[in-house]
């Protein structure tokens, strides 16, 4: 390990307290965890300016924005060409500074624009592809060969009678069927415009089971998911203590 | 005096709790223990995918993670871009959340330096731009519409590796490393529209989520939380790596985890049963 | 006015969008593309807003004397702070020995990644005080998540690696999430994706209006 300078010491042992006025939450609420938590707010809407203005607000409009009227001195191309391109330049902006009139109450109706363009934009775009690929592939994936799925469970417990052994292609094949059977089944549980009796009624109740079953799953690995985040930080304090017994011991 | 101690246990104050699962969590992670662990299909199938792509292939791995997903993904994307660098693959980066643009950009050099890699040549970082929509969307076309100039300021038309790389047709395959939603826009949009062959790299949140659009092709791999990352890091030979050295610890919180719902099941059946629940 | 030149721009710009996707002509290429760099952009603003918000919360906060306030003060001067050193250096976001950078990974990502830490315990307290199986159903969700969490763990592999092949912990959790988890999360994105084209589409023709907010 490189040796410890007295500034990267004294920063990691910022990030420590840090984490540790958070952790300090789970004991009870106390003001060293508010502290970093307002701390915190602050930090990342200054983070958030730096950034918008360093990757995105001059690249994106102020540069093309000043080429635009820079192209004016130039004799190549039309001038209607160059205003054509000013305003496409310059539009933007002044669509996304009317979002800004919602900071005064007479004008705020002002930043409905904005949003209508925005909301627009993203729903037209969601349309098609959101029905495309999470609807129409879906289904399509749902279309299997029942006789060839029916085939190879046949085939594994003839094998099974026979020889004794399984490949376990029943139980995949099987499973095709679950997948099947289960996604209407569960998509009979969302339908709520008839009641659910008779043939609708059962498939719903196979549809909550089998929900149940991928709500487990998702719960287990969100147990997994979490446990890391806190191994995450136990790393890091580690690696402070180890940092300062460096820092110290050298 | 049973029910005295059910009872006791069913109103357990929950800092108890939280001090056990701090010091089952944290105690492996001093004694590292080797443990085997066993590689997925799915995860597997992104590993041999990268692996058969030709030196000088041009693969998208683009990374939207922040420090609250980074324990998760981190070593998940460090073991993906090990992978494509050990290879001689070129990568190219997006980094569209925006808490992670910093935390990415250091991963991504950081790997590429570990193999002796040229910014330029054999890496490229885009980094930000808003709404991650209109942006996977626009990459589609042409990788300069939102992207003029990349992360450092620098045009793409200046970075040799943009060479006649415009758009995600021109990309071997994307190896997606997200905790967001917009893993989403990343299937319908960059593979629904565009065809882009798709993995993806998600955190164990999201990770069952997925299996459905594994099942239907519409992605050929996936890598869930740090387990993914513990089989990833397997793969590429580096069992010693961030992710396998913390299974131990989630191994052993997850028993404690089962063990509390059964004694909080127990004592409230228990108490039930007594009438005092 | 208000309300129809807003829901007009939402029909123009939503039926374009939806039906560019099936128009590969040139001109349709072109605009599309304006469409969504204009998107980007609008989205910058979009931000500003939100971090306008904020400030105007917290200054509310400080002059009305409302509970916490001081601590309004440290959120408004870190942004301050923060904002003045990030937009004031030109190589803030890469200049790593920088004081932006160094703000980011000693205080912005510790703070964020442990405050996310945190969910570990509640998770396991959530498990331990409110996870009862007192029905089938929660049964079923119980022994479903059980297995997972063992399964996907080396701690599975040892406790059930002398089973045979098929019954072991991981054999059973991958089982679990290849087939019945696929069925049930194909059943909501099948209903999530009818329910996008459904909101869509009413957006799209002024049906929902939400959106507009109060007022005239």
């Amino acid at each position: 390990m490189e040796a410890m300078t007295l500034g990267s010491m004294l920063w990691m042992t910022v990030a420590a307290f840090l984490t540790l006025c958070i952790f300090s939450f789970l004991y009870k609420d106390n003001p060293f965890y508010t502290f970093a938590e307002h701390l915190i707010v602050g930090i990342s809407a200054g983070y958030w300016i730096s950034i918008l203005y360093h990757t995105s607000l001059t690249v994106l409009w102020i540069e093309p924005l000043v080429d635009s009227f820079k192209a004016f001195g130039n004799a190549e191309g039309s001038v209607a060409g160059k205003i054509g391109m000013l305003i496409v330049n310059i539009a933007p902006g002044a669509i996304g500074l009317l979002m800004l009139s919602r900071f005064f109450k007479k004008i705020s109706w002002i930043s409905r624009w904005p949003i209508a363009y925005y909301l627009g934009i993203s729903a037209g775009a969601a349309l098609p592809l959101f029905m495309q690929s999470f609807v129409i592939r879906q289904v399509a994936a749902n279309m299997i060969d029942p006789t060839a799925v029916v085939n190879t469970m046949g085939s594994d417990l003839t094998i099974l009678y026979h020889y004794g052994n399984s490949t376990l292609m029943f139980w995949q094949g099987l499973g095709q069927i679950i997948i099947v059977l289960g996604s209407i089944c569960g998509l009979a549980y969302f339908y709520f415009s008839a009641e659910h009796k008779g043939i609708l009624g059962g498939a719903a109740k196979i549809g909550i089971w089998i929900l149940m079953i991928g709500f487990g799953a998702t719960f287990g690995y969100t147990v997994m998911a979490r446990v890391s985040l806190l191994i995450g930080r136990f790393n890091f304090l580690i690696e402070w203590v180890s940092a300062l017994g460096n820092y110290f011991g050298a | 005096m049973a029910g005295g101690i059910w009872l006791k246990l069913a109103n357990l104050d929950r800092r108890w709790i939280y001090f056990v699962i701090g010091v089952v969590t944290f105690i492996p992670i001093l004694f590292y223990i080797e443990v085997e662990v066993n590689i997925t299909p799915e995860v597997e199938s992104v590993y041999h995918r990268v692996d058969s792509l030709a030196p000088g292939t041009v693969i998208m791995v683009p990374m939207e993670f922040s420090p609250s997903t980074m324990a998760e993904l981190e070593p998940m994307a460090r073991a993906v871009l090990r992978h494509c660098f050990s290879r001689d693959l070129r990568v190219l980066s997006t980094a569209l959340q925006i808490d992670g643009i910093i935390l990415i950009e250091k991963v991504l050099r950081e790997s590429a330096v570990e193999y002796g890699k040229k910014y330029g040549e054999d890496y490229v970082f885009l980094g930000y731009k808003p709404d991650a929509q209109s942006v996977i969307l626009s990459m589609g076309e042409n990788f300069r519409n939102s992207f003029p100039r990349d992360y450092y300021g620098d045009y793409l038309d200046d970075l040799p590796m943009m060479n006649g790389i415009s758009n995600y047709s021109n990309m071997a395959c994307i190896v997606n490393i997200n905790a967001t939603s917009g893993v989403d826009y990343w299937i319908n949009y960059a593979n629904g529209r565009y065809g882009a062959e798709l993995a993806l790299g998600v955190t164990a949140v999201i990770a069952t989520d997925y299996y459905t659009f594994l099942q239907s092709n519409q992605i050929f791999g996936l890598m869930g939380g740090l387990k993914g990352a513990a089989e990833y890091e397997r793969l590429i030979g580096r069992p010693k790596d961030i992710a396998n050295r913390s299974m131990t610890s989630v191994s052993v919180a997850h028993v404690f985890i089962i063990l509390f719902i059964i004694i909080g099941n127990v004592a409230y059946f228990v108490n039930r049963r007594k009438g005092q629940g | 006015m208000r309300r129809e030149v807003p829901l007009t721009i939402v029909f123009v710009c939503g039926a374009f969008m939806a039906f560019q996707y099936f128009v590969p002509h040139h001109v349709s290429a072109t605009v599309y593309q304006y469409a969504l760099n204009w998107t980007i952009i609008i989205g910058i603003f979009t931000l500003v807003v939100g971090i306008g918000s904020l400030i105007n919360v917290h200054y509310d906060r400080i002059s009305k004397r409302k509970p916490t306030w001081r601590y309004s003060i440290v959120t408004l001067a870190a942004l301050a702070f923060m904002a003045t050193v990030g937009v004031l250096s030109p190589n803030a976001i890469t200049d790593t020995q920088g004081l932006f950078l160094k703000m980011y990974f000693f205080v912005l990502s510790p703070v964020q990644a442990t405050m996310f830490a945190l969910l570990a315990f509640f998770i396991a307290s959530a498990a331990y005080r409110a996870f009862r199986a007192k029905t089938v159903l929660a049964t079923l969700l119980l022994l479903s998540a059980v297995i997972v969490m063992l399964g996907r763990v080396p701690i599975g592999e040892t406790l059930t690696g002398w089973l045979p092949e098929g019954l072991r912990f991981s054999d059973i959790s991958k089982y679990i999430l290849d087939y019945p988890n696929t069925a049930a999360k194909r059943a909501i994105y099948i209903g999530v994706g009818l329910g996008i084209a459904g909101t869509s589409l009413k957006i799209i023709l002024g049906i929902e209006r939400t959106w507009l907010g109060g007022g005239k």
